[in-house]
């Protein structure tokens, strides 16, 4: 099976309050509400992603595929429903660049081999440093958590590596297409 | 490297030592699906891997405890789908009157000190009682452990929590975990391994450990791990017919998030009023709380010993008239050694209404749910709205629920 891309370019959806703040604890209920739980096909999952947060509603017509999310701390806590992680791949959204994830999110993230980026004191860094703004283009490398600014091959954030049994996942595109004949 | 005793367990089931932080593949000694769940495993099987064979049957087993037997017609199928996989396959299934899946796994020594074991029900941290590592997960990860013999798993950080002074009758290890609770809340051990140590929990029974561990799922905690004393390493000897187990501890100078000591002298019964585990009072500072029905069981409370101190105080008693007592077997053992000891005529003399094994008042309807308005004490783990009715639930030891089935109010003994 060929290994997926490791290097992923695209532009950053940066998902900032009114203060400019990277928001932390995106639920599972902003991203994509329970309301729309009867649907189970992928394809549309995608228009109701950010569906219930604040300020953001025109997230999935204006997403393109491609395009890599970021956000604070605790994304993605609350319920264990799937479809919040799937509404992502189903626009073409390649990865996701947040401080910290809830617990049960990111197990399914994982489980799905959908990339997700930690970044050790993202909310505080953004703040500071005004090295990357909405919509740019950037590449994050997922073996290495490096991103970088696209046009100038700056590094602008500095990531942890997605671990060798996410890359595992991330390469058979998902826990259940794995098995005991490519990993022992 | 310093070890915790979760990070050696992991390590001890990786290709590498493990530390707190890490994503690591991690071997499983047991894998299990109980009729929640179960049959959504079957059918991811069959799905992603058609015709292949699972890794080892003698470490794969499904447990049907939720709604036993099934009462409605979406469980007796997903029973059935279970057992003729089962039987394709060649798994062992431990039925509709065995009991609690976690209880029985312990039981029958398939859950020792040092093992890893997943299963799709959210209290198999019980194992934590035993010093084994026990996690429940949803029905994707089962299957994947079904067919693989591994999962992935984030080596949790780890904290200490120490236990010290001595508690006497009516104080349970139930009232210790609750206070516990009261203390630390329902995120104190978010995402963290427990480990429990102190004179409080050295002295501890099989039973009473159970009854601690399984309430570390209302702290947030991953797993709570008690290191097992000798006299509980040898009944798991026993059990098991491995005369060579050690049981896993910590090294010396290991690294904990958070230390937190306790001297539980003076422990008084407390209770967990509705709707939260962790909403904890001392029993003694309710007013005349009114009760309509008790329940004793549960993964949590559901051991010979907590059915022992129930009859002790039922003894030549009768429940309140008002009252309905609900008892629930952990499982067939449990069951036998109650018929046995007479705590069944006991019960039944005493009014009580005798349930056959399982996880009872938590799963929906097995011995009846709570209606609007209703007040119950229960042993159980948890009493958040709807998860044993409409009504209000108070969470508490056998004791104090024994005691309460006698007043008609909430009583310590």
């Amino acid at each position: 099976m060929a290994e997926k891309q490791k290097i992923l370019k695209g532009r950053i959806w940066l998902m900032t309050d009114e203060n400019n703040t990277l928001i932390d604890d995106i639920d599972t209920d902003m991203i994509f509400h329970n309301a729309h739980l009867a649907i189970t096909d992928i394809k549309e999952m995608g228009q109701h992603a950010f569906g219930n947060l604040k300020n953001w509603k025109h997230f999935p017509k204006e997403a393109k595929p491609g395009d890599i999310v970021m956000a604070g701390r605790n994304f993605g806590s609350g319920s264990s429903r799937q479809q919040a992680v799937d509404c992502f791949p189903s626009l073409g959204v390649t990865a996701l660049i947040c401080e910290s994830y809830g617990a049960i999110y990111k197990r399914n993230a994982i489980n799905s081999g959908f990339p997700i980026v930690i970044i050790p004191g993202l909310v505080e860094q953004l703040k500071k440093s005004k090295k990357i703004k909405h919509l740019q283009n950037i590449e994050i490398n997922l073996e290495t958590g490096i991103v970088k600014d696209v046009e100038s091959g700056e590094i602008v954030l500095n990531g942890l590596p997605l671990s060798p049994v996410q890359i595992d996942i991330y390469n058979v595109g998902g826990l259940l297409n794995l098995s005991l004949d490519n990993k022992g | 490297m310093k070890q915790t005793a979760i990070e050696k367990i992991i390590s001890n089931h990786s290709d590498h030592q493990v530390k707190a932080g890490e994503i690591v593949w991690m071997k499983l000694d047991v894998r299990s699906a109980r009729d929640f769940g179960g049959a959504n495993v079957v059918k991811n099987l069959k799905t992603y891997y058609p015709g292949q064979p699972l890794d080892d049957l003698k470490k794969t087993f499904f447990t049907f405890d939720t709604v036993v037997p099934a009462n409605n017609i979406p469980y007796a199928n997903n029973q059935q789908i279970c057992r003729d996989y089962a039987e394709e396959m060649g798994i062992k299934v431990y039925d509709v009157n065995a009991g609690i899946g976690s209880h029985v796994m312990i039981e029958e020594g398939r859950a020792l000190p040092g093992y890893t074991l997943v299963g799709t029900d959210s209290h198999l941290n019980i194992f934590g009682a035993v010093g084994a590592f026990g996690q429940g997960m949803g029905d994707q990860d089962i299957a994947f452990a079904f067919r693989n013999g591994f999962t992935w798993f984030e080596v949790p950080e780890s904290m200490r929590i120490i236990l010290n002074g001595e508690i006497k009758y009516p104080v349970s290890a139930k009232d210790v975990v609750l206070a516990v609770l009261e203390r630390i809340g329902s995120k104190g051990a978010l995402g963290r391994a427990i480990e429990f140590t102190g004179s409080v929990v050295d002295r501890l029974d099989l039973a009473g450990r159970i009854t601690l561990a399984s309430m570390v799922t209302e702290m947030g905690g991953i797993i709570g791990l008690i290191s097992p004393n000798k006299a509980i390493l040898d009944e798991l000897k026993k059990k098991s017919g491995h005369y060579t187990l050690e049981p896993i501890v910590a090294d010396e100078g290991a690294e904990y998030v958070e230390t937190i000591e306790m001297n539980l002298n003076g422990l008084e019964p407390m209770i967990a009023a509705p709707p939260k585990p962790d909403n904890v009072v001392k029993v003694s500072s309710l007013k005349k709380v009114a009760v309509d029905s008790i329940f004793i069981g549960s993964c949590t409370n559901g051991r010979t010993e907590d059915f022992k101190v129930a009859a002790d105080i039922l003894r030549g008693r009768k429940v309140h008239p008002k009252v309905m007592m609900k008892i629930v077997p952990a499982t067939r053992r449990v069951f036998t050694e109650m018929l046995k000891l007479g705590i069944v005529q006991e019960l039944h003399e005493a009014g009580a209404i005798i349930s056959n094994p399982g996880c009872g008042g938590c799963a929906s309807g097995q011995i009846g749910m709570t209606g609007k308005g209703e007040v119950q004490v229960s042993t159980s783990n948890r009493n958040f709205l709807g998860k044993q009715g409409d009504g209000e639930t108070y969470l508490a030891s056998p004791a104090v629920a024994a005691a309460s089935a006698i007043t008609g109010y909430i009583t310590a003994p």
